[in-house]
């Protein structure tokens, strides 16, 4: 028997989510040979629970809205850490990109005159998420999925990459195992795109699924590439908090843009208290005015809700603290208030925001069009990721692209929503298109085996020690570490502590191990994923210490200020030589002229 | 501190037996939840798939008590406290281990049915314009989040084996949500009577009792698309009439 089965791929893309399902149509429209993996099966991609919808300035509700609103909306949102070409490019394509899912048969949301109907999202100035009721993942994922099924692609499904191979400083291949029987796979590829995801499984209270362990990060870290922005993690401000078995699932912030409220537990809407000056001029200041805004009244301005997410996490957070918050350690989300205003409420919330009204029947015992939901921080979003080329998203490392989450350089300190779907399918499609391009440039490749035989020996080591450490609790640790060390708001000391205790952690991952056999293990893959998540939190928790100001996502109880220095520089991490983790700071490059004068003018307005 | 237990079955599609779990209970659980427990505590080596935890994803599908039903949507207080909460895997389905079954034949059958095909941009800039009342059909369909429990349930496959000759109900409402698909332009209704086996559909609805996400599978899906199949096929009138009216949808659409 071999050692472990073959496939070769002019492009291997590895993930099956957005990115990795519209980067696979792309390469395999140039008539390359492509292969997908993914961990799970088709179609479950973590792209599956996006609810809110995707960002793009179709101008189909209101026409004063356009590609260059949209592009300095996302750049003030970043905070202007962005990679501004790249913010560019998304605000021109997404609506090409948006439309081209309909024509491949995704049903979006209708305006009165048959258009695609927008919505309003934190950050963004005008309603600009197409978007299905409260599933547009769902809608997006399958539309690739139904779609790409007819392209000629290969999906190798429950398959998990865990190591990259290369020929020479050339990407050429990937080590996996399938889940079925834990066989190995490896895959020959003349260029390899990344699209592997989040990494909010690194803490104890996330929004992300059991597959959100950050592999892909991982994967390009130790293949020698570079990655930016580690410390920007969004904590998204609204995730379920009681029953303690749901903590954590997202409720959509189209809840807020449908109207919902927050309340501390005197049912005073804290919101209004602290609006930060950038946002000012274009925040409502009494609660009348933000409903007009909800009911698309042009003149009004934003309720303070709808601020952006790291603003929004903070105040809730601060709510927590100081004692003013719900019964189990949140804040209330109220969407039942909007009787006030409209007639038939309850059929409205159930129409508009149908998951959520069931999510919380059913799991919560909650009616929202009754009752206030209990929520609170949950961490959900990665902006930092691998640094890749804007037009190309190719990495460091050559024939190595990367797209989607794990990517990075969009949404620079912190993402708007909605701005990551259309992030899939506007990058997503650049990674196929140039991978399968670089591909036929470059010909074959003429991987490392002796690298292969490495990774297939670190796959089978937890079964060396069956009596070792269960890999379950160590990554129980890990999240309880980071969970309690790197949260929203961040100090010196505590992120100390969490580089010490990851190192040890490392420790007892060695002598990690598994007892059963290979078939459908869990408790392999769990120690499997231990390698990628704890090389994750340490990069989180490096570039966390390293950043000595706040900004977006990113803030520090002892630099509670922005520091104009290191506003203008981004966190890079690679693997040192010696195996060690480098960290260095880069100039970002000026923003082009024409640019700066577009964000100048939407600063005025 | 009160206890649960559990009865899983630990095997394969051969072999195999339930053995039996006891672990605490925490408020609001739901079975994945007690299942996640029972791994990281005592049997990490127990098989389930799962994604989303909020009924999105649909990988948590088993049944529970013999119901088909999403593991994560499915709260033990629901659940009757008196006795152990059976947990299986899908039985129209090969047990590839303990909770997880191989779904593969789905996939393969979704491929065979011809894709969206759409009709020529309503406007010059590429886009269609359709009405909200004329998708909302077509979206009650694509709310389908593939946990196959329906095809589970169905008695076609699920006692009959009609795996050759019956796509089952997910498959008939995914056909359903391309021909009431305003834009598509494709003829399936031939495909549905000769090979997808539309007829061995007896409307019993077991599939939409067990539908997570409320479809009325049989009622806006099957029965409409089993009316298509009886008026191309044996209603000559209805034929020639079509000749006339060049939009093979039309007449459906108005009369429903
Ligand atoms: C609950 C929720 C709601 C959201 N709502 C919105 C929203 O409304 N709007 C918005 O813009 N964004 C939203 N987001 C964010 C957005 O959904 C994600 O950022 C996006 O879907 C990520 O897509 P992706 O294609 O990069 O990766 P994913 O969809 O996460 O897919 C990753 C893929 O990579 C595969 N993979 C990972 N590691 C490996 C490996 N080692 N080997 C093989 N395969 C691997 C996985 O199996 C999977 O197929 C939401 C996120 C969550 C959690
Ligand atoms: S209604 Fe038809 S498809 Fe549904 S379960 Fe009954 S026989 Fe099967
Ligand atoms: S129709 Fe309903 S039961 Fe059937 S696969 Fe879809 S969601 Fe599941
Ligand atoms: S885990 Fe996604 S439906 Fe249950």
């Amino acid at each position: 028997m071999t050692a472990w089965a073959e496939h070769e791929y002019d492009v291997l893309i590895i993930g099956a989510g957005g990115a990795g399902l519209r980067a696979a149509i792309e390469a395999s429209s140039t008539g390359a040979r492509v292969g997908v993996v993914c961990k799970s099966l088709l179609g479950k991609a973590h792209t599956v629970m996006a609810e809110g919808g995707m960002a793009a300035a179709m101008a189909n509700v209101d026409d004063r809205d356009g590609w260059t609103t949209h592009f300095a909306d996302t750049m003030r949102g970043g905070q202007y850490l962005n990679n501004w070409r790249m913010a560019e490019l998304h605000a021109k394509e997404a609506p090409d990109r948006v439309n081209e899912l309909e024509a491949w048969g995704a049903v979006m949301d209708r305006t009165p005159d048959g258009r695609i109907n927008q919505r309003n999202f934190g950050g963004h100035r005008y309603p600009r998420l197409a978007h299905v009721g409260d599933r547009t993942g769902l809608e997006m994922i399958r539309t690739l999925q139904d779609h790409g099924i007819h392209q000629g692609f290969e999906v190798h499904m429950e398959v998990t990459v865990t190591d990259l191979v290369k020929d020479g400083s050339r990407i050429a291949g990937a080590f996996a195992y399938e889940r079925e029987h834990g066989r190995f796979v490896f895959f020959k590829a003349r260029a390899i795109v990344l699209a592997t995801g989040g990494l909010g499984r690194c803490y104890r209270i996330t929004s992300n699924s059991w597959e959100g362990t950050g592999d892909g990060h991982s994967l390009a870290y130790h293949a020698g590439a570079q990655m930016r922005d580690m410390e920007f993690l969004q904590f998204h401000p609204t995730g379920m908090v009681w029953p303690p078995s749901v903590r954590g699932i997202l409720v959509t912030e189209g809840v807020r843009g449908e109207g919902g409220i927050l309340k501390d537990k005197d049912g005073r809407r804290f919101m209004f208290d602290d609006i930060p000056d950038a946002y000012a001029h274009q925040t409502a200041d009494n609660e009348e005015e933000g409903w007009r805004y909800i009911r698309g009244d042009k003149e009004a301005r934003r309720p303070p809700e709808l601020l952006t997410r790291d603003h929004v996490a903070r105040c809730i957070n601060r709510q927590i603290k100081s004692n003013m918050g719900s019964p189990n350690g949140g804040v209330y989300l109220d969407i039942a208030w909007i009787k006030e205003h409209i007639t038939d409420h309850t059929g409205h919330i159930k129409k508009k925001l149908p998951s959520m009204y069931h999510q919380f029947k059913e799991l919560a015992g909650v009616d929202i069009t009754e009752e206030p939901m209990e929520v609170g921080p949950t961490v959900h979003y990665a902006m930092g990721g691998i640094l890749v080329d804007p037009e190309t998203q190719m990495t460091t490392v050559d024939g190595l692209f990367a797209a989607g989450e794990c990517a990075a350089g969009l949404h620079g300190a912190n993402r708007l929503g909605g701005n990551s779907l259309s992030d899939l399918i506007v990058f997503g499609k650049r990674a196929g298109e140039y991978a399968a391009k670089y591909a036929v440039e470059h010909g074959d490749v003429h991987p490392d085996m002796a690298a292969v035989e490495r990774a297939r020996l670190e796959a089978e080591m937890p079964f060396d020690h069956p009596d070792g450490e269960n890999a379950f609790s160590i990554q129980n640790d890990l999240q309880s570490l980071m969970q309690d060390n790197v949260g929203i708001v961040r100090t010196e000391s505590e992120m100390q502590q969490a580089i010490t205790g990851i190192d040890s952690l490392k420790q007892r991952m060695e002598s990690c191990g598994t007892g059963g056999n290979r078939d459908y293990n869990p408790g392999w893959h769990t120690a499997l994923d231990l390698k990628p998540l704890l090389t994750i939190s340490e990069m989180i928790a490096r570039s966390a210490e390293s950043r000595k100001e706040s900004r977006g996502a990113h803030h520090r109880e002892d630099y509670p200020d922005k520091d104009e220095q290191e506003g203008r520089l981004i966190t890079i991490i690679e693997k040192a030589d010696d195996g060690g983790m480098s960290l260095t700071k880069q100039e970002l490059p000026p923003i082009r002229e024409d640019l700066v004068a577009i964000i100048e003018e939407n600063q005025k307005k | 501190m009160s206890t649960v237990t559990l009865r899983i079955w630990r095997g394969t599609e051969d072999e195999g037996s339930f053995e039996e779990y006891s672990i605490e209970r925490n408020p609001g659980m739901v079975v994945l939840d007690a299942v996640h427990k029972v791994q990281a505590e005592q049997a990490p080596d127990l098989a389930c798939r799962w994604n989303c935890k909020a009924g999105k994803c649909g990988s948590c599908s088993a049944e529970i008590n013999g119901m088909p039903k999403l593991m994560c949507m499915t709260r033990l207080d629901d659940l009757p406290e008196d006795k152990p909460i059976m947990v299986q895997p899908l039985k129209t389905f090969r047990t590839i281990k303990d909770l997880v079954t191989d779904v593969s034949w789905n996939y393969a059958v979704k491929k065979k049915i011809k894709p969206f095909k759409p009709r020529k941009p309503d406007a010059p800039d590429g886009t269609w314009r359709m009405k909200q009342v004329d998708v909302e059909r077509v979206q009650e369909f694509r709310k389908c989040i593939e946990c196959f429990l329906c095809q589970d349930v169905c008695h076609v496959l699920r006692d009959h084996e009609k795996y050759d000759e019956f796509i089952g109900p997910r498959f008939l409402i995914y056909t359903a949500g391309l021909e009431m698909n305003p834009l598509d332009t494709e003829d399936r209704i031939s495909d549905l009577k000769k090979r997808d086996g539309i007829g061995y559909c007896n409307i019993t609805k077991c599939c939409t009792v067990v539908c997570p996400e409320h479809i009325k599978i049989t009622d806006n899906g099957i029965i409409p698309m089993k009316e298509r199949v009886v008026d191309e096929f044996y209603d000559p009138l209805t034929r020639l009439f079509r000749i006339f009216k060049p939009s093979k949808k039309s007449k459906a659409e108005e009369s429903s």
